[in-house]
């Protein structure tokens, strides 16, 4: 009666949980993902600074691919570097490093980015702060000097904007556009927006970090500082850091009324070290700090479940 | 009391429907089985005791098992013939029936009467004999889901025809089929529970089952047909009810705690059936598709064997790499195609060893939330997994673990191929197994 076909495959069909269709997406599409949305800064970057930022760009990209995989060699577990993952970390510390940094400083703070940042951790996924800033963060705190002087490329700036005596002067159409001095991805506002508008239609970032972190600086910096609400937010790192950083999955909150509070949260610590701080940027402590508060914000911004319903209620 | 705009549940997830396969297709007789496999257990609950042995001589429509207990259904034979053993297959007590193939009646089989002159308890009786069981494929003995325990009250039945599960598309064809038969199966579930109002769910992708429902409630005033938008798990009672009526069921409660009764539109034609020709539950309809050259759908004995079913439809196009029982999200896959379809037993996709691939690797969680914001019982499901591996049981009930209605919409977004909601489940019995320790 049952077809000898049958039979014979009987053996070989699979048996495995459901459900046994899955989306196609996955964590090296994801990362490979942001990689081409930071396309328009990285060439951005590359035509104001010229074969500077290219040399920055590689070396810092290489050595945090290199430095994953050699970290992954030692730990004797499978080398992951194909999810693109690590070339994220380094293109994003590239980018906020001044165009005339030494490549070799560029290459140190790239192996503490990948070794401190995220591989002591445990790897990808495991990681607390954002493993770029934290690379930044060492070099800043290393090299003073040369994390903080800066090419000039034209006559109106004299150093980037916010360590300018009057930021007025400069122009908001130049920080717009990218004419001004500044770390490699922080010159052009449009070519960042342009990459974050895409990773938004494309749902890889959660719209409401960046805005609840550009809207927090927008409505403070009305009221205090110099220079206004524009130009606080369109100099600096901010954009970059609002779109690409500070939405880093890793290291951010897993719910929606979460993510408000850490986009809030970095703005408000912007603000407060830009006006208040000796520091000129924020950008990078802002979010390094509300790192630290991610897995409280996640306990305490616990959604209602379906169907939960207050005692009282 | 006609909604036209498409009403649905927060969240969830659209997988590729894949419909078009059998969607057009009507209802086929597959062809009888020389030989029926008819387990004692197709429901949830406890198994039905054999009333057969081996060398009876049994009717289309006998009685061949009783019901055990309170959750528990009676089992008929779907084929006149005689018994040829009693015995486990598959782990399951079964009768093997040898089928004669002339379709002989038991004489219990007769019409019960006018549905106006039944009685609610009549009606159970009615739903009871007929051995019928929720037919979307949880297998639920329907009499005791419309037995309503003392104090409660149910005001609504809800038909469930948004048939939600990829693939399948045998709600959809009876809704366009035997619009009648669901409407009157309806009626009838409304009289038992003593209903005012009843709902007909259904995806707006199935546009024809919606004109077809619609022009059947054309002289009901208590019936109403609503669009639902194409999501899964838009099927899922509580879902279902969210989406229709905005209410939620609370949580660790049933669709009797906010006065509903949901059903399957399968469920509605057994019961008409049970009521119009008095025969009990012996052959369903079932959608074999995907990887198969003529899938189609098809109304089958109970206890074909699988093989058989697949077969009728043209064999498989390449090599098998899974038969899924049910739909591809909640189905369970089997490897043993000699078992028998069963009352549970809604649809047998064929996905091809190509379209399987290799499986998945697990990686790491990267927190991208896409669980979080899959979730339809707004869980996080990724705190699920990392509670459940680091053991913190009791943790996982302020998660609440225990409102998870395991659809597998987590699994399916996870770009990382984690397996989140064999987790989750693993979860629920740690957290099951410690809550009955402390007491």
């Amino acid at each position: 009666m049952i077809g000898g076909l049958v039979m014979s495959n009987r053996t070989q069909l699979t048996v495995s949980p459901g459900p046994h269709v899955r989306s196609k997406e996955s964590t090296s599409n994801i990362m490979f993902n942001v990689v081409l949305a930071l396309l328009p800064t990285t060439l951005t970057a590359i035509y104001y600074f010229g074969s500077s930022a290219l040399m920055l760009i590689i070396a810092c990209s290489i050595t945090a691919v290199a430095t994953e995989a050699l970290f992954q060699k030692l730990r004797g577990i499978p080398v992951t570097i194909g999810d693109f993952s690590a070339l994220v970390t380094g293109l994003l510390l590239a980018l906020t490093l001044p165009p005339e940094l030494p490549i070799w400083m560029a290459i140190v703070g790239s192996i503490i980015a990948i070794a401190l940042g995220k591989q002591v951790f445990g790897g990808l996924g495991y990681n607390f702060f954002n493993p770029a800033l934290v690379g930044r963060a060492f070099l800043l705190a290393s090299f003073p000097v040369a994390m903080t002087t800066w090419k000039l490329i034209d006559v109106t700036s004299s150093a980037t904007p916010l360590g300018a005596d009057n930021p007025t002067a400069i122009a908001l159409k130049d920080l717009f556009l990218g004419r001004v001095g500044g770390s490699l991805g922080e010159t052009s506002a449009v070519a960042i927006i342009l990459g974050g508008l895409y990773l938004l239609y494309k749902g890889y970032i959660d719209w409401r970090v960046p805005a609840g972190y550009l809207g927090t600086v927008a409505v403070l910096t009305t009221f205090v500082g110099k220079g206004g609400p524009i130009f606080h937010l369109l100099a600096g790192g901010l954009m970059l850091g609002a779109f690409f950083m500070a939405t880093d999955m890793v290291t951010t909150p897993v719910t929606k009324k979460g993510r408000w509070i850490f986009g809030i949260g970095c703005g408000i610590l912007l603000v407060i070290i830009r006006v208040y701080g000796g520091l000129p940027e924020g950008v990078l402590y802002s979010i390094l700090l509300m790192n630290m508060f991610v897995p409280i914000i996640d306990k305490y911004t616990l959604p209602r479940a379906f169907g939960e319903v207050k005692i009282n209620g | 009391m006609k909604r036209l705009k498409a009403r649905t549940f927060e969240q969830g997830i659209h997988p590729r429907y894949n419909k078009e396969l059998t969607a057009g297709k009507a209802f086929k007789l597959a062809s009888q089985p020389e030989e029926v496999i008819i387990p004692l257990q197709q429901h949830i609950g406890a198994p039905a005791k054999p009333l057969v042995k081996k060398g009876d001589i049994v009717n289309l429509g006998q009685k061949i098992g009783q019901a055990t207990g309170f959750v528990s259904a009676d089992i008929h034979a779907s084929v006149s013939g005689e018994v040829l053993a009693v015995e486990k297959v598959n782990g399951s007590l079964s009768v093997k029936i040898k089928n004669d193939f002339e379709d002989r009646q038991d004489e219990s089989i007769k019409a019960k009467g006018d549905l106006k002159d039944l009685s609610a308890e009549e009606l159970k009786d009615i739903v009871k004999e007929a051995g019928i069981v929720g037919m979307g494929g949880a297998t639920f003995p329907t009499h005791v889901k419309v037995s309503i325990p003392e104090g409660k009250n149910v005001d609504k039945v809800i038909l469930n025809g948004a048939e939600c599960e990829p693939y399948l598309t045998v709600d959809h064809r009876t809704m366009v089929e035997q619009a009648e038969k669901v409407i009157y199966g309806l009626q009838a579930l409304m009289k038992m529970v003593d209903a005012k109002e009843g709902y007909i769910g259904v995806e707006v992708n199935k546009p024809d089952a919606i004109k077809s429902m619609q022009q059947a409630i054309k002289a009901e005033d208590k019936i109403s047909v609503v669009p639902l938008e194409v999501k899964y798990p838009q099927g899922g009672e509580k879902q279902l009810i969210k989406a229709i009526l905005d209410q939620e069921v609370p949580s660790g409660g049933l669709p009797l705690d906010v006065g509903v009764v949901v059903n399957n539109i399968g469920t509605a034609v057994a019961i008409t059936d049970a009521i119009q020709v008095g025969m009990p539950l012996v052959e369903r309809t079932v959608t074999v598709t995907g990887a198969v050259k003529n899938p189609q759908n098809l109304i089958f004995r109970i206890g074909t064997p699988l093989s058989q079913l697949i077969e009728e439809s043209g064999g498989f196009i390449g090599t098998p790499g899974k038969v899924i029982l049910g739909g591809p999200m909640m189905g369970q896959a089997q490897s043993n195609l000699d078992l028998p379809a069963t009352k549970g037993t809604s649809g047998i996709l064929v996905l091809s060893k190509d379209e399987l691939g290799a499986y998945p690797e697990a990686g790491p969680c990267i927190r991208c939330a896409r669980c979080v914001d899959a979730c339809p019982a707004k869980l996080l499901p990724t705190a699920l997994v990392n509670l459940t591996k680091a053991d913190m049981n009791l943790k996982l009930q302020d998660y609440h673990v225990l409102d998870c209605i395991e659809c597998g919409s987590c699994t399916y977004v996870c770009p990382a191929n984690i397996e989140i909601l064999q987790w989750v489940k693993l979860g629920k019995e740690n957290l099951q197994a410690e809550l009955r320790k402390s007491e």
